[in-house]
């Protein structure tokens, strides 16, 4: 009884969601995330990253926190689904879940590697503003001997929690650069997913 | 010469549709720009990052930027026409002070102190934008041999830009070739400053034409202020409805 009402609720909001998409931007009650929420989030976040890129620890040791503070601060799920793009589809549950983890230690080790330029540096976060349904939090690095770049985090709430769900550097979105080589990488592998999960685990 | 550039840019033009800036890319002529691209990766593995390597470890980084700061300094008068033609008087305004200062105080452009001690930060812009902001729309993607990743509009503007610099009238030989030698020095010597990103996107990705189709586009349409897709949208409220709806 309870369950039939509740599918009946879900199916009428899904309804209302593609009708109109104006409901989508509305907050969804106590939940709903703040400018604020998203900004202190996203300084914690470049706070993490600042004090991993000057530890002065070895590479395996940071690139282990920065798959901590991934996992911690990023939406794996969604990065992680928008990269597998339609071929999430047809995946089963277990191939999720296995992919998902497989490319939280791929990011982490590929772009952990890259923000070893970094060293010395600061990243602070200057503005936030809304976005279609989502918080952009606008970050600026301030780099050794180098021009400062632009960062944004993109935050939304999902299942209760404020996460980022894509980082873009000077407008190029993460995910979209990996949702490009998942894609690539699955095409090699003439679009086994098993394969490109058991490749991901060493890649990056 | 400009005649030719003009019929070009026209004959370009029409074949670039009203519609285009957003996601994704339209690129109906794949197979041949990925045998320029093939030919682009060639250039770069065997002439241009061993030169940019060599230049990188000749000088200083303090001299390479600075004849980086000098190229972009060159650059400035095409941007005031750009920001001219765009109706951007404010832009147009900084970056002329910003020519006079770095032209002046900072010997040639070699210095920067419009930017350290006045606060004006150059406002990039090109012909291209332009095209942008006239309500062109992008056209179909095109990788250009030795140039690189462009779409029709863009290259339209690239060709444009070789016209709309005033110091290239203003100057007779050999000042003329100043600025045309600091433009190519800066790029090699970008080459050389960001050679872990382009090393990464060439020689280790998956598909480096597909990499560098996308990495492009995101990138000229950031710079460009071109909004979210709806597509784009759609899919992210969608996915969270999916995985967190009621």
């Amino acid at each position: 009884m309870v369950n039939s009402s509740s599918i009946s609720r879900r199916g009428f909001t899904t309804g209302l969601l593609a009708t109109t998409s104006v409901v989508a931007l509305a907050p969804t009650g106590a939940m709903a995330l703040t400018a604020q929420q998203a900004s202190s989030l996203v300084a914690e976040v470049v706070a993490e990253i600042t004090s991993i890129i000057n530890s002065g620890q070895s590479e395996s040791r940071m690139l282990n926190r920065f798959e901590r503070v991934f996992k911690r601060y990023a939406n794996t799920t969604v990065i992680a689904f928008r990269c597998l793009g339609a071929d999430a589809r047809r995946a089963s549950n277990s191939q999720k879940r296995a992919f998902v983890q497989a490319f939280e230690g791929y990011i982490a080790r590929k772009y952990g590697r890259r923000f070893r330029e970094f060293i010395g540096g600061r990243i602070d976060v200057q503005n936030v503003r809304q976005v279609k349904s989502w918080f952009e939090v606008n970050a600026r690095t301030q780099l050794q001997g180098s021009a400062p770049f632009s960062v944004d985090f993109l935050v939304k709430e999902g299942g209760g929690r404020n996460l980022f769900f894509d980082m873009l550097i000077e407008g190029i979105s993460l995910t979209r650069v990996e949702r490009e080589e998942i894609g690539a990488m699955l095409d090699s592998r003439g679009g086994d997913l098993d394969r490109l999960i058991s490749d991901l685990r060493s890649a990056g | 010469m400009k005649f030719f550039a003009t019929l070009m840019a026209v004959g370009f033009l029409s074949a670039c549709s009203q519609q285009g800036d957003g996601s994704g890319h339209r690129d109906p002529n794949e197979d041949v720009n990925r045998r320029t691209h093939a030919f682009n990766v060639a250039v770069d593995r065997n002439l241009y990052a061993p030169a940019s390597n060599a230049y990188g470890k000749g000088l200083s980084r303090n001299t390479r930027r600075g004849i980086g700061r000098a190229a972009s300094n060159f650059a400035l008068p095409g941007r005031v026409v750009n920001n001219l033609l765009q109706l951007d008087l404010e832009g147009a305004a900084r970056n002329s002070f910003r020519f006079l200062i770095n032209s002046t105080l900072g010997f040639g452009g070699l210095g920067d102190p419009a930017g350290n001690d006045f606060g004006l930060e150059e406002e990039t812009t090109d012909f291209g934008e332009t095209l942008y902001k006239w309500g062109f729309g992008e056209g179909r993607y095109v990788e250009l041999p030795f140039v690189g990743p462009s779409t029709e509009r863009h290259t339209v503007g690239r060709v444009v830009d070789l016209f709309t610099n005033p110091l290239g009238y203003a100057l007779d030989a050999p000042e003329n070739l100043l600025s045309p030698t600091s433009q190519v020095l800066a790029k090699v010597g970008s080459r050389y400053e960001y050679a872990a990103t382009i090393d990464a996107l060439l020689y280790e990705s998956e598909d480096s034409y597909a990499q560098a189709r996308n990495l492009y586009l995101q990138q000229r349409r950031y710079e460009l202020g071109v909004d979210v897709s709806v597509e784009e949208t759609d899919e992210i409220d969608a996915l969270f409805e999916e995985l967190y709806g009621e």
